[in-house]
């Protein structure tokens, strides 16, 4: 049986990296006993599958994760939202503090998250700016026709257009120290950071807090979340200081 | 609370590798800090990645915070990247489980595993805001203390540490903890006061207590004022039995080396190895119970959610029982897939039995060591493995699956000749020889480290070889190698920089005129010195020539018999004329028995404390030859007889039968 599982990465754990959040959930799952299958081979590892990559430092309320169930857990019969609710249950008191599984579902088998995903919402805190500032920047991106950034790839030069991943961009707010942005950045073929944008336009913009609210499967009104988020709050990752 | 974490969190963004900073580790406790509480920060002087898994700072964490009057946190050496970002930013060196700053601690305890990061201690009291010199701290300042096994021969470090702790840290992290209250009990005294009452706690060395004495740059007397002990013995615990921690181990959220559970199966070694510091100063063997082994290794697989369990020691395949563990946990169906390393094998212990249990999970590469190329050398060495018994224990791996396996030889020993140096590689063609009868591409990775003798062992009186002549000998293995690339085909060759090798050798062996080196070669930014990418010999090398020292002196130079080393007022519970008989032995290259399985030829170090082995099995686990009573000439090449040396006291109660 294929699930498909959502989790938050919130406070201190969000300096870990992918790698080292694919390594915690192998842990996690081992410890919640919940088996998982294994590839074959010399050396056997848990078929897990990560969608879109974070970069370290990043937080997100929608993360995701993909993985088939084995022995008796998939034999189980039929999935109801309560098992759901109990597996999250049991996968987040596994998981260290700040990575959170807010919804488990079961689903068919389909293309990978990371081909399926075609945009993300972001949330961006941005210091040392005010509103009318940020406003004058975000009209700035979105008027221009292209927004063109050179950079290396594999040791060579390319030259990106990010403004066609662009797909919105708005001040959300304000905060104590700054303004909050929310960005829709497009993922195919390959993802615009949002970082990657507060750089790219004069003046460049640093940004205290990044944090991924969702990630969309298609475009429009009716765009859809790999798994949503359930309607009851979230758990807030209560980080010890 | 002090935390200072929000400043943190804003320029972790900044470094390389922020997971490092941030604890949050599975098995970390919150730690609550009171008045009445000695607070202890628990430093390793490397990176994380390599300081997280340290059993031995993970052992005195959870002590202490156990006890009522005491809290500990851990800490790490920031790299250089983060160094620079906490200075720029006025940022203290700090915790990383509730990030407090380190000068609010009220003891800072390093670990001191290897020589070469004695710049970092400095990098890291620096960062800390805390005086460099014990002479310049106050009462207000945390004491700072090392421990671990570079702690026997501290003196290149008494400029700057307050006190050594010698051997097993237990028992005496209490005793220190009741003396600093006790201290405290009295309105915070003068910081004299509280350095002589530590002083008085066995196991405990100050240095500054202590006078060095020297005579046209040779060493000539240590002497302790006031009422310091004149020789500090070591601590021991008796019994493994007593102490089955980690109970919690810590799990990271980032990948470390080691990265799996680990459980110590037993402590001490007495194979008698010359070269080695550890099986020297560890001694008496106290295995751990092995129903003990296997609560803690089943317990700790379900509560950190590892796949990988090392049985750890400084000879693991010498457990009484060990293919009984090792079987018990892969069948294991609770732990699920489980794969057990056994680092520290010794071939002539090594079974197929082992082999084919340890290789039912996934399989990971095996290594041997058997230091020396030639059965001469390993006789001088007394690492009496014979070669049938490493063809036997690598055609065991290889024939369960193995295709790869490690040996690790040393080079730079005692009477070592160039045939013994090529010999080595005879070693590894012959094991790819083996190998070819079972795998298609058997392959032997040859690791070749230059050896640097060490305190307490029966070399420390050897002059290391020169830099020069270890970069010789392994360029006449890589010469030999391309002369002969089809005949080592599947061999591969590794070297240890000789450089490296000095340096260590000069911090090894060194007394307190390197202080100032030390401060020298940290001051010009020699920080991360067991790191290729940073290490720096030629700021070592002028640091040497500002003070007038030399290598020569340190590192390269034989010591005579009646000469004082700069460790001879500390003991590791070992006779010196037992090392030095023994050093004379390995000159002549006759082999000692291990004492665990025969009778005693008092070393001193169960005699002296009034303690003795906790051994399961009266005779050796496996096969092999070394203390066995086989007769060891078997090989028909290599005339062996074990000589049992005539001592003065072999009266029964001495040898403890």
């Amino acid at each position: 049986m294929r699930v498909r599982i959502r989790f938050h990465k919130k406070g201190k754990v969000r300096f870990t990296s992918h790698r080292d959040v694919a390594r915690i959930w192998e842990r996690a799952l081992r410890k919640a006993e919940v088996a998982v299958s294994y590839s074959q081979g010399f050396s056997p590892r848990p078929k897990l599958s990560f969608g879109l990559a974070l970069s370290t430092g990043h937080e997100s309320e929608a993360e995701f994760l993909d993985l088939e169930l084995a022995g008796e857990i998939a034999e189980a019969g039929e999935w109801t939202p309560e098992r759901g609710v109990a597996m999250a249950a049991r996968l987040s008191s596994a998981l260290p503090v700040g990575l959170d599984v807010v919804a488990v579902a079961p689903i068919e088998k389909g293309d990978s998250l990371q081909k399926a995903v075609m945009a993300c919402t972001w949330s961006i805190e941005v210091d040392h700016v005010d509103r009318a500032g940020a406003e004058a920047w975000v009209a700035d991106v979105l008027a221009r026709e292209e927004i063109v950034v050179e950079r290396e790839r594999k040791g060579r030069p390319v030259v990106d257009d990010l403004r066609p991943h662009v797909l919105s961009l708005d001040v959300a707010g304000t905060t104590e120290t700054g303004v909050r942005l929310l960005a829709d950045l497009g993922t195919q073929p390959r993802a615009l950071r949002p970082t990657e944008l507060l750089a790219a336009v004069d003046p460049p913009l640093t940004a205290r807090t990044v944090c991924r609210m969702h990630q969309w499967m298609s475009q429009g009104d009716d765009r859809e979340e790999p798994l949503m988020a359930p309607v009851s709050p979230a758990p807030s990752a209560s980080v010890p200081t | 609370m002090s935390s200072l974490w929000l400043e943190l969190e804003r320029v972790l963004g900044e470094v390389q590798k922020p997971a490092r900073y941030i604890g949050c580790e599975d098995g970390m406790t919150v730690p609550v800090h009171h008045p009445d509480r000695v607070a202890w920060l628990l430093v390793y002087p490397d990176t994380y990645e390599v300081g997280l898994p340290n059993q031995g700072l993970q052992i005195l964490y959870e002590i202490l915070n156990e006890r009522p009057d005491a809290v500990a946190e851990r800490s790490y050496a920031p790299w250089t990247d983060m160094a620079a970002v906490l200075r720029r930013e006025g940022l203290p060196l700090f915790s990383v489980d509730s990030h407090r700053p380190a000068a609010d601690f009220d003891v800072l305890a390093f670990n001191l595993s290897a020589e070469l990061v004695y710049t970092n201690v400095l990098e890291c009291l620096d960062l800390a805001g805390i005086p460099l010199r014990t002479s310049d701290r106050d009462a207000g300042h945390p004491l700072v203390l090392v421990g671990g096994h570079c702690s026997y021969n501290p003196e290149p470090l008494a400029d700057f540490i307050d006190a050594a702790v010698l051997g097993d840290g237990e028992e005496v992290v209490a005793e220190i903890t009741e003396t600093v209250t006790a201290w405290r009990a009295e309105g915070h005294g003068s910081r004299s006061g509280l350095l002589r009452r530590l002083a008085s706690v066995p196991g405990v060395y100050v240095p500054s207590l202590y006078r060095a004495e020297f005579d046209e740059g040779i060493l000539t007397s240590i002497t302790p004022l006031d009422d310091a002990p004149s020789v500090v013995e070591k601590r021991t615990v008796a019994d493994l039995a007593d102490w089955p921690y980690p109970k919690r181990q810590l799990v990271p959220l980032t990948e470390v080396v080691h990265d799996r559970l680990n459980v110590e199966v037993f402590r001490g070694c007495t194979r008698g190895c010359r070269f080695c510091q550890a099986g020297m100063i560890t001694r008496p063997v106290r295995e751990r119970p092995a129903d003990q082994v296997r609560t803690m290794v089943t317990e700790g697989l379900r509560r950190t959610g590892y796949d990988e369990v090392a049985l750890t020691s400084l000879s693991t395949a010498d457990f009484s029982g060990i293919e009984q563990v090792v079987a018990e946990t892969v069948a294991d169906d609770a732990c699920g897939q489980v794969s057990v390393s056994l680092p520290s094998l010794r071939v002539d212990a090594f079974t197929v039995g082992i082999a084919a249990e340890i290789q039912r999970a996934r399989r990971t590469g095996l290594t041997f060591a058997p230091e020396a190329g030639s059965w001469r050398m390993r006789q001088v060495i007394n690492k009496l493995i014979s070669e049938e018994d490493l063809y036997a224990a690598v055609e065991s791996a290889y024939s369960q699956g193995w295709r790869r396996v490690k040996l690790y030889f040393l080079t730079g020993l005692p009477t070592e000749t160039d045939e013994d140096t090529l010999g080595i590689l005879e070693m590894a063609r012959r094991c790819v020889e083996v190998g070819r009868a079972h795998q298609h591409n058997p392959s032997v990775t040859v690791s070749v480290g230059g050896f640097v003798p060490k305190p307490f062992t029966p070399f420390q009186w050897f002059g290391q070889n020169t830099e020069r002549e270890l970069r010789r000998k392994v360029g006449l293995l890589r010469d030999e190698l391309k002369r002969r690339p089809k005949a080592y085909r599947g061999v591969q060759l590794k070297w240890h920089d000789a450089r490296a090798s000095v340096v260590e050798g000069l911090m090894s062996r060194g007394d307190r005129r390197l202080g100032a080196i030390i401060e020298d070669v940290w001051r010009a930014g020699g920080v991360f010195q067991e790191w290729s990418e940073h290490f720096d010999i030629g700021l070592w090398e002028d640091a040497l020539d500002r003070h007038g020292l030399s290598l020569e002196d340190f590192v390269y130079r034989h010591r005579t018999e009646d000469e004082v080393l700069p460790w001879d007022h500390l003991s590791a519970g070992l006779h010196k004329d037992f090392l030095w008989q023994d050093w004379r032995d390995a000159l002549e290259a006759v082999g000692l028995e291990d004492c665990r399985w025969t009778p005693c030829y008092d070393c001193g170090a169960c005699t002296g404390y009034g303690i003795e082995h906790v051994v399961a099995s009266a005779v050796p686990p496996a096969g092999g030859s070394q203390g066995t009573g086989q007769d060891l000439s078997t090989g028909g090449t290599v005339p062996v007889m074990l000589r049992t040396r005539p001592s003065a006291d072999r009266s029964p109660e001495a040898v403890g039968v």
